[in-house]
This record gives C-alpha cells, sequence and structure tokens, in this order.
C-alpha cells in the first residue's frame, strides 16, 4: 500500500474537493427540504417533497472508490446515494434539478431523489434495498463479453448484505469472474435495526469466503485507506481476475431519512458518529503533514460552496414539466 | 367506549389485543420493534410483548415471510409486515407460489393463517418505487383474500378480522389515511374506534353513501375522492351512491350488483395501475351478471405509466375529486 506522501498531492486534493463538496451539498439540500415544511413537519410539502436520504459522514466511501473510476465503469447506487453520484461524476446541476423536480432534471423529475440515473457517466441508483449487486453482475457480463475493461461497482449498505440478491450476485459473479466490485457502506443501521442485531458475523466482508473471492473491512474515517483498498479491487477487476467485496465502515451523520425522529439511536451513537466524521479528519491530516495550507482549503471550499449555489440556484429556477409529460415515455421508441 | 384514533393505532390495538388472547401470534418485520413500524402499525407492541414476539428482521422479506409460512405449519399466527407494497418482488415467490397455495396443494391439510400487512398509495412524491398500490397482483393470485381498510373503524375491525382466518390475508393500508401527523391524511378516516375487539367481516362492502343516479366504487383514499365528488355532483342534482369495498377478495358482489341495478350507471375509482386490474374486475363482475347500463361504466384510474416523482406529474396522473366529477357527467 501506498502512503500518503506517495500519492501526488492534486489527486489528494481532489479527493478533499470532493469530500467537501458533497458535504456542503448534503447540508445544503436540508435546508432546502425544510422549507415548507415547518413548523409542521410535512413529507408532502416543500421544495423537495418526499422523502430524502442524506450521506453526510459517508463521503469517504463514494471518493475513495470513484477516484478509480471512469465514466464508461457503472456505479449502481441505493437510495442513499447523491455522495456516489457527485464522486462518479453526475451533473450536479441536472441531479439538483431533478430533487427538485424540475423539467431540466436528469429525468425530467421522473425518477425523483432515490431513482438518479446519468447515462453518460454510468451512473443509476435505486429505492430497493439490494438491487444494485445483480445488476452490477450483469455490467461485468457485458465487459467479458464486448471485451472491455470497464468494470462496475455495486453498492449496498449493511442492511443491504442481508438481502438474498447480494448472495446470489456474489456468488454469481465469483464462479463467472466478473469485474466486479461490491461495496458494502456500514454506517450500522438498517433504519432502525442495528447492525449486531441482524447480522450473524461482525463483517461483511468476512463473507466473501463464501464465495471464494477477496473481502475487506476498512475504516471510513480514513479516506486514503479506502482509497488504497479500492485501487486494489478495480485493478484486479480490471486486470481479469475477477470481483471482490469491500466493507466500509461509516457514520451516518443524519437520521435514516429527513424528519426521522431517531428515538432508537442512542445519544452516544450519534456522538461517536460526529467524533468519526471522515471530512474533518482528512482535513486534520492534510493540515498537519503539511500537504496543503489553511488558504489552499479554503479557497476550495469557497468554490465547493459557488458550485453547489449555482446547481441550486439552477433548479430552484427551472421550470417545472409539462403535467402531460407524465403519459410519455414508458416505452423506448415511442410515446 | 369509543374514542378517535387514527388509522395506524387502530391496527396496533386490534394486533394487541389479539395477542393478549393468543399465545400463537407473533410479529415480524422490518422497523417493526423499536421504530413501531415506518407508518406507526406496529407501535406499542415491542414494550408489550418483548423481542420474541415482536421481532425485528433484517432486510431479507424472502426469508421472513418465507418463515411466516413455516411458522404458520406449526399452528403459529405470524403477521408480516411488508414495509412498502412496492417492496413484494423480493419475496414474492413464498408469497404466491407457497403461502397462497398451501392449503390447496396440501389438499386441506395446511393452513395459513398469515397476515401480510403492508403500506401502499402515493400523493407525498415518494416516486415510482415506493408509491404503488399494486393490490391487483394480489387479488389475482388464488389463495389470497385481500382487503384495503378506508378508515380506523374498518382498520381495526379488519385487523381482527384477518387474523382470526385461518387463510393468508394481504392487509393494505394507504400510508395517506394513518393519520400520521407527518403525512397529509383526511380528517374522515379518523374516527370513533370502539375499546373492545370487534370484527368487520372480511368480504363485505359498505355503501357509505346513498344515491340514485351513478354508483362510485372504490377503496382506501379514493373513496374520500369519491365522497367528495358526489358533494359537489349534488349541488348540481346528480344523486351518487358511493360504495367503499373494503375487500377485493371475496368481493362483495351483492352490494355492488344491487347498487348498479338500483342506479343504472358505474364509475371505477382505482389508484392501482388502470389495465388488468381492480377496475376492469368490477366492471367485468356487473355486465357478467346482465346488468343493463344506461351508459357504459368509466374508469377513473392510474394510468399505465411508473408513478412519476415531480409534484406536477403526479398530480396529474392520480385519480381525484375534478376527475371524477368529469367522469360522472360524461355519462349522464
Amino acid at each position: 500500500m501506498e502512503k500518503i506522501e506517495e500519492i501526488p498531492k492534486e489527486t489528494l486534493l481532489e479527493i478533499y474537493r470532493t469530500m467537501h463538496k458533497i458535504r456542503t451539498y448534503e447540508e445544503t439540500l436540508a435546508e432546502w427540504y425544510y422549507k415548507g415544511k415547518t413548523p409542521r413537519f410535512d413529507i408532502s410539502a416543500g421544495p423537495i417533497p418526499g422523502e430524502l436520504h442524506l450521506s453526510s459522514g459517508q463521503e469517504s466511501a463514494a471518493v475513495g472508490v470513484c477516484m478509480h473510476l471512469k465514466p464508461e465503469d457503472a456505479l449502481i447506487g441505493t437510495h442513499r446515494a447523491h455522495h456516489f453520484a457527485i464522486a462518479k461524476g453526475v451533473n450536479l446541476k441536472k441531479m439538483t434539478a431533478e430533487i427538485f423536480g424540475k423539467a431540466t432534471g436528469l429525468s425530467g423529475g421522473k425518477g425523483g431523489h432515490m431513482h438518479l440515473f446519468d447515462a453518460s457517466v454510468n451512473f443509476s441508483c435505486s429505492g430497493i434495498v439490494g438491487a444494485s449487486f445483480p445488476q452490477a453482475v450483469g455490467v461485468g457480463i457485458a465487459a467479458k463479453l464486448k471485451g472491455e475493461d470497464y468494470v462496475a461497482v455495486a453498492v449496498g449498505g449493511d442492511g443491504a448484505a442481508n438481502q438474498g440478491t447480494f448472495h446470489e450476485a456474489l456468488n454469481l459473479a465469483a464462479v463467472w469472474k466478473l469485474p466486479v466490485i461490491f461495496v458494502i457502506e456500514d454506517n450500522s443501521w438498517a433504519i432502525s435495526v442495528p447492525k449486531e442485531k441482524s447480522t450473524a458475523v461482525s463483517k461483511n466482508s468476512e463473507r466473501a469466503a463464501a464465495y471464494g473471492i477477496p473481502g475487506v473491512s476498512v475504516d471510513g474515517m480514513d479516506v486514503i485507506a479506502v482509497y488504497e483498498v479500492a485501487k486494489e479491487a478495480v485493478e484486479r477487476a480490471r486486470r481479469g481476475e475477477g470481483p471482490s467485496l469491500i466493507e466500509i465502515k461509516v457514520y451516518r451523520l443524519r437520521g435514516h431519512f429527513e424528519g426521522d425522529p431517531q428515538h432508537y439511536r442512542p445519544k452516544e451513537d450519534l456522538e461517536l458518529a460526529k467524533q468519526k466524521d471522515p471530512l474533518l479528519n482528512f482535513e486534520k491530516l492534510l493540515l498537519e503533514k503539511g500537504i496543503a495550507t489553511e488558504e489552499e482549503l479554503n479557497k476550495i471550499k469557497e468554490e465547493n460552496i459557488k458550485e453547489v449555489q449555482e446547481a441550486i440556484d439552477f433548479a430552484v429556477n427551472s421550470p417545472y414539466p409539462e403535467p402531460e409529460e407524465a403519459l410519455k415515455g414508458v416505452f423506448a421508441g415511442g410515446e | 367506549m369509543a374514542r378517535k384514533l387514527p388509522m395506524y393505532k387502530a391496527i396496533s390495538e386490534a394486533i394487541a389485543q389479539e395477542m393478549e388472547k393468543d399465545e400463537n401470534i407473533f410479529v415480524m418485520g422490518e422497523d417493526i420493534g423499536a421504530y413501531g413500524g415506518i407508518f406507526g402499525a406496529t407501535s406499542g407492541l415491542l414494550e408489550k410483548f418483548g423481542p420474541e414476539r415482536v421481532r425485528d428482521t433484517p432486510i431479507c422479506e424472502s426469508a421472513f415471510i418465507g418463515a411466516a409460512l413455516g411458522a404458520a405449519s406449526k399452528g403459529m399466527r405470524p403477521i408480516v409486515e411488508l414495509m412498502f407494497i412496492d417492496f413484494f418482488g423480493v419475496a414474492m415467490d413464498q408469497i404466491y407460489n407457497h403461502i397462497a397455495k398451501a392449503h390447496y396443494m396440501s389438499g386441506g391439510q395446511v393452513k395459513m393463517p398469515v397476515v401480510i400487512m403492508t403500506a401502499m398509495g402515493g400523493g407525498y412524491s415518494d416516486a415510482a418505487q415506493h408509491s404503488q398500490c399494486l393490490y391487483g397482483l394480489f387479488a389475482h393470485v388464488p389463495g389470497l383474500k385481500v382487503v384495503i381498510p378506508s378508515n380506523s373503524y374498518d382498520a381495526k375491525g379488519l385487523m381482527i378480522s384477518a387474523i382470526r382466518d385461518d387463510n393468508p390475508v394481504m392487509y393494505f393500508f394507504h400510508k395517506g389515511l394513518m393519520g400520521l401527523g407527518w403525512m397529509p391524511s383526511p380528517p374522515e378516516a379518523t374516527v370513533e374506534v370502539p375499546e373492545e375487539p370487534y370484527t368487520v367481516p372480511i368480504g363485505e362492502a359498505k355503501v357509505v353513501r346513498e344515491g340514485s343516479d351513478v354508483t362510485i366504487v372504490g377503496v382506501a383514499k379514493m373513496v374520500y375522492e369519491a365522497l367528495w365528488a358526489a358533494e359537489e355532483l349534488e349541488k348540481e342534482g346528480i344523486s351518487a351512491e358511493v360504495i367503499d369495498l373494503r375487500s377485493l377478495v371475496p368481493l362483495d358482489k351483492k352490494t355492488l350488483l344491487d347498487s348498479v341495478k338500483k342506479t343504472g350507471r358505474l364509475v371505477v375509482v382505482d389508484e392501482d395501475y388502470r389495465s388488468y386490474g381492480m377496475s376492469g374486475e368490477v366492471i367485468a363482475t356487473v355486465v357478467e351478471n346482465g346488468i343493463s347500463l344506461e351508459a357504459p361504466p368509466v374508469r377513473v384510474a392510474y394510468p399505465d405509466v411508473p408513478v412519476p416523482y415531480s409534484r406536477v406529474l403526479e398530480r396529474y396522473v392520480l385519480p381525484d375529486k375534478e376527475k371524477i366529477i368529469n367522469a360522472v357527467k360524461s355519462i349522464m
């Protein structure tokens, strides 16, 4: 494994930039989500209606993995996918417009926050837990049949690793030696059910042994560790050596969804999450090691705030779709 | 004593009262314990009955719904919650190939007193994978009873009937009727509920408004849209009868046919997809029974498109009062 000193500075700053952009984006979206939902919380009200699952605290998983991906590589995310979308290079303005239900959104307002699609960078996600794993297997089959070197990343939470799809997909990718990286983002909670009450092994990476593939657990507090582990898995997949399983330990800084009372969650757990903040940790590391100056980081922060604000402005100022659009687009090749 | 209860409390009260009487009843599902169910239908049960009988499961619908079959085969009466009906896909084999068919295939040796309770319905921008109704799919499969309460009184009575039934019952509740503070819900759905246990028989529809010119049929939230339409129509001299089917399987044909015989006109309101579903079944039932209508029957159903996210798109496709009024006027 490389040490942080061996990674080029521009790569490290890129990692920081994307992590900070994600955090800025999520916290800004949260503010917008509650507009129209106060004083009484009404899930159907406000500029962003419906459910909203934010990824604050989990940035290292997305950035550590996606730094190794090309636009041709597929990434299939979960209901909580903004961080992976941003790290994968999804168009931020169009993504934001989609979340605001606007005509200029990625899907013209038809998909929404849990169903973001950007085919130009091979990104998609789903509201169904465990749906990503088999789909990534299919991307791997396509790569193999077409003789291409792209890979597929399937993301799931620790809860998703108990679905049948996870186990079926790992086995299939293993027997067919497909270029797939299975990523479990372990934030310890399947909504209100803690991992220790739902998962028979302490680390999901142990389950890789059942399918004869490498399995690694990595601390998401350390984005460089995630970066290194993901690098190895992606390179292995590109070399045609088959799938890997990576479990990244992260902490959910917010509720399962916005508005989640979290009455099931011990206070200490939330406090722990705040201490295990991968963004603050990385920022501290960059400064302590003298890799970046505060001025450099501040400049990145300002640029991110501006970019996020521009995306929000674009979304807010965009028109809503024509209602009749609802009836179009069920089938390809016509209406 | 009756007091007003929101639907979610009526459901959890029904379960609790039956659990107190019958130790064979237990509950499984995702977030049904400490959370009390994402839509509150199991609130308070963990505190009353403990984690052995109120079991939070991992995310594994196929496993815990399949497990309901195994438990039922040994005389237990499991209640399982499928958090959103949209999630049925990962568990459907256990539901439609096994739970629905076990009694028939075993020649009656095996009973399946399983309640599969699930949330349905849209209207709050939860988009294509969290807003569907899909009751038509389950009503289509032989061996599953299907009930859909529209108010808290029926919710409690139908839940008790479902638990006591020796057959699998799909119990659908509409998220937008539960009376949750954070989800809009018509106040009419929160009605007086007796404290003591009682049943609402499965397979009995209810005429919720009497009228003479047209019969409007619906379930769940569409019952209110139909009632609101009927009020408007009354002002224009059109007398609409509104039927809340409450059960799709078995279907209360008598109440339906009696009403259409009287009114001679039929409008079916369906938040589930239009084609091959409940609306078609109701109309076919009327037609097959040779009832002569004064005008062709009309469907006000969810068009055959996935549920769109954007509020303007979803409002356009959801059946509502205005669409029902227009449909009625089109056949008067």
